[in-house]
């Protein structure tokens, strides 16, 4: 049996590393008593699997994993027990059942992500002209409503110039937010970050480092387009079920 | 969310935030407006290294349980945030409060080994608090040394207000209670430090004065005061069963070098290895009920999630209650999915059927530690090991399916040959041909053979205390011998061999043995730059070399010097209950290469009997134990 927690991740967790939240997981499952599947051998270890990676320093309301349970407690039961041993800056937010099929894991399924930007004190970029400056709404929209919008993407291997326009689905900046949906997981994963830097480069200037707050809002899995070729998104969250 | 002492761009841009935030599962949070005494205890080492440190944990949860009192964190901060921190002047802050520590009531570090001398010093720098303890200010915490090092704390006199001899459950509440006293009441920093030099097991050093004989010993160590004990006393607990355990330890965010639960079965060790200081200053050994043992296993995989559990002591397969406990651990792990690691056996058919049924043969390797080449410099060492044991256990090993074998050596030993350093890769050569007398078919491909040599050390409080260390060259040129060795065995191929540096070593002894006058070559070498000295890419071995020749000490004094018995030692002040009688007899047996008994076997009445508990209370009636007090 498969089942799916989302949790809110913010405060001082932020410093904390994917690879040591996938550890910290494991410990918090077994203190929670729920009866995770392990693999077998001399070094067993649990079947869980995250939906995708968070980046240090990003705070997020739509982080996910799988796990594989022997038994079933309920979904306020799985949520009571495992906020008990959450530390601050760590919340569950809900624990659904999910299809079994290997298709379904969390980590194939994401399509996008949304994201809340803001920019650091002091960090935000300059807007134009001097005398009556745009704000920060139209100054997006406008580099929005480029044809494409070039940058460098790099690799550990590689670097290659790619066009990230088609892969902002929804955005809009409103007072000092920008608001984000981003092709997320394994084929194009676009971060935020990326876009923002396009948007210094496109006012002319240079983003300095640590100019933003980044916050996940959530991730979504795309099981479907409309006749007109529209994505469907639907949060990882609902593809589980309540029982 | 509590404030936090760092930016988001420092956290961001240094290595491993999450050794700066607190935070973790079962730290202790308490309201500072009600707490009489904050105490801050540091590991001057990197956060990784101090959070597997189990005595930390038992101090810890001690010192929380008490309400009038909140005891906190730090760790060195690693060179990354280090130059921030002098770059930015922000004061070095405890974890949970994130709390300046120069707010603190007591800082306590603990003293593991003498190559964190230097990160002591950072410690003090960075919390702003003045390295002279004579310098020190009512406005500065009380700072306090403790561990394996405040046995010699010689070295370290001029930078603490006091050490703590022994175990720290003993006399930590009455030294509270004694500061609480001494605050509600009013005084001087002076009038504290008077009255916790009185309290037992508390070494004040600057009420102490040693003074010098023209050739550098010491000519006299007294108290400047008669009210204040000449001697003083190493604190023990009586009955461990009785004093309190970390059943919730903390659980680190980022893996740290213990990441497993930590079941301590026993303290001290009955085997007398003449080269080991824990086997003299922890005696009498004592043992932990297994019963016990089993409820706190229980509690602590419940509490923590870990995944591994471990037993620590110095020599797991004396402890007597081992083949109860070990049956209740694999039964339990096989449960809950745990893994078990078993330091510290001998290899025997027991801990080789324990050992096939917690882990994979095909991964592991086999530890034993000989630590010396040939027999005659075993019995020099008291190592009661034979070449038979050594060659039988590998034996049946081999059988067992295993085929990788460690092979911890030191070199330097008092009496040292050539043939017994050649006689290293002589041992590993005849394992190896135990392993290849296995028919081809029933073996597992080749044997590895990994040799690991260590330079010895002389320790305090041991019977090789007198011994003259080697010098850095002659280090060297032994361990070049074991590798030219190596290459004449018949199954070099199967060997490999690992050797340490030599400079940290001799530094190490430096220090280990050495008295007051040190403290400015310390301070020197910090003032150029030395700190995280245990590590390798940190340390520099010039900039103590400037160090010894700008403070005009000879480090030559301190080491390759042979002492006579007659000799006042730096650390003669300190009774540990072995007594100094003792460890002549067995400075002399070794000469004789003579091996001598382990406690069990028969009591030597090495003087630890005085506390009369754990192996020394079943040999009361022992005569000779009565002699030596």
């Amino acid at each position: 049996m498969k089942i799916r927690i989302k949790f809110r991740k913010d405060g001082i967790m932020k410093f904390i590393g994917h690879l040591d939240m996938m550890r910290y997981f494991q410990k918090a499952l077994k203190r929670a008593q729920i009866p995770v599947c392990y693999t077998g051998g001399f070094s067993p270890h649990m079947i869980m699997s995250f939906a995708s990676p968070l980046g240090v320093g990003l705070t997020s309301d739509g982080e996910y994993l799988d796990v594989e349970v022997e038994s079933m407690v309920s979904c306020t039961e799985g949520v009571k027990r495992l906020n008990e041993v959450m530390p601050e800056g760590l919340e569950i937010l809900s624990f659904r059942k999910i299809p079994e099929e290997k298709s379904q894991k969390a980590m194939s399924l994401v399509a996008a992500a949304d994201y809340e930007v803001r920019f650091r004190l002091g960090k935000e970029p300059r807007l134009e002209p001097k005398e009556s400056p745009l704000s920060l709404s139209e100054a997006f929209a406008g580099f929005l409503a480029q044809p494409q919008i070039l940058v460098t993407k790099k690799s550990k291997k590689s670097q290659q110039e790619l066009d990230i326009r088609p892969f902002i689905y929804k955005a809009q900046a409103e007072e000092d937010l920008i608001f984000l949906r981003l092709s997320a997981g394994s084929v194009t994963n676009i971060k935020p970050e990326l876009v923002l830097e396009a948007f210094f480069q496109y006012l002319g200037q240079t983003m300095e480092p640590f100019s933003l707050l980044i916050h996940r809002r959530e991730l979504y899995a795309c099981p479907e387009s409309t006749e007109k070729g529209d994505r469907l998104f639907v949060s990882l969250e609902n593809l589980g079920s309540i029982f | 969310m509590k404030p936090l002492a760092l930016t988001d761009e420092i956290l961001l841009t240094i290595d491993k935030p999450a050794r700066y935030l607190g935070n973790e599962t079962h730290g202790v949070i308490k309201n500072k407006e009600e707490i009489a005494i904050r105490f801050c205890m540091c590991f001057p080492d990197v956060y990784e290294i101090g959070m597997s440190h189990l005595g930390i944990q038992i101090l810890y949860d001690m010192f929380n349980r008490r309400e009038d009192t909140w005891c906190e964190r730090v760790y060195s901060p690693w060179v990354d945030l280090d130059k921030l921190m002098r770059q930015q002047k922000i004061p070095l802050f405890a974890l949970e409060s994130q709390d300046p520590v120069r707010d603190f009531d007591f800082l306590g570090i603990t003293l593991q080994y003498e190559m964190c001398y230097t990160n002591v010093l950072q410690i003090l720098d960075l919390a702003g608090i003045p390295l002279d303890a004579s310098e020190r200010t009512e406005a500065d915490p009380i700072v306090i040394g403790g561990g394996p090092c405040a046995y010699n704390p010689e070295p370290l006199a001029d930078f603490f207000d006091l050490f703590y001899i022994g175990e720290g459950e003993t006399s930590y509440p009455a030294l509270l209670d004694t500061y609480k006293a001494h605050r509600e009441k009013g005084g001087s920093r002076q009038d504290f430090l008077f009255q916790a030099a009185q309290i037992p097991g508390i070494y004040v050093p600057s009420l102490y004065e040693v003074t010098y004989k023209e050739d550098g010993t010491i000519a006299s160590f007294a108290p400047k005061n008669p009210q204040i004990p000449s001697v003083v006393q190493k604190q023990l607990v009586q009955d461990l069963n009785q004093v309190s355990y970390p059943t919730k330890p903390l659980i680190p965010f980022i893996k740290v070098t213990q990441d497993r639960v930590v079941l301590e079965i026993q303290r001290g060790c009955i085997r007398g290895c003449r080269f080991c200081q824990a086997g003299m200053i922890y005696r009498p050994t004592r043992e932990r009920d297994a019963g016990q043992l089993m409820n706190y296993a229980r509690e602590m995989l419940e509490a923590t999630g870990h995944e591994e559990i471990s037993l620590s002591s110095l020599s797991s397969s004396d402890y007597s209650q081992l083949p109860e406990l070990v049956d209740f651990l694999i039964q339990t792990a096989g449960q809950e999915c745990v893994n078990i690691s078993l330091p510290s056996l001998r290899i025997d058919a027991f801990s080789l059927d324990v050992m096939s049924k917690v882990q994979d043969v095909k991964k592991t390797s086999l530890t034993f530690a000989p630590e010396a080449g040939t027999q005659r410099m075993r019995n020099v060492i008291n190592k009661g090991l034979t070449e038979e044991d050594i060659l039988s256990g590998a034996a049946l090993a081999f059988a067992g399916g295993w085929n990788k074998v460690k092979l911890y050596f030191m070199l330097g030993l008092p009496t040292e040959e050539e043939e017994d350093i050649r006689g290293i890769p002589q041992l590993a050569e005849k394992i190896a041909k135990r392993y290849y007398e296995i028919p081809k078919e029933q073996r597992n491909g080749k044997c590895q053979i990994t040799i690991s040599t260590s330079f010895f050390v002389p320790k305090p409080f041991t019977p090789f205390q007198w011994a003259a260390m080697d010098t850095q060259e002659s280090f060297l040129r032994k361990a070049h011998l074991v590798s030219q060795e190596m290459k004449e065995q018949l199954n070099r191929k199967s060997m490999k061999y690992n050797w340490h540096e030599a400079d940290v070593s001799v530094l190490e002894g430096v220090f280990a043995r050495g008295d007051r006058r040190l403290g400015a070559v310390l301070r020197k070498a910090y003032q150029k730059g030395c700190l995280y000295d245990s590590w390798s890419e940190c340390f520099h071995a010039e900039w103590w070399q400037e160090a010894f020749a700008e403070t005009g000490i000879d480090p030559a004094f301190y080491t390759s010097r042979p002492r006579s018995t007659e000799e006042i030692l730096p650390w003669d002040f300190l009774d540990v209950g072995v007594s100094k009688n003792f460890l002549m007899e067995e400075w002399e047996r070794s000469q004789q290469e003579q091996v001598t008994p382990n406690c069990r076997q028969s009591c030597q009445g090495c003087g630890a009997g005085k506390y009369r508990t754990g192996v020394c209370k079943l040999r009361k009636e022992d005569p000779s134990c009565e002699n030596s007090n």
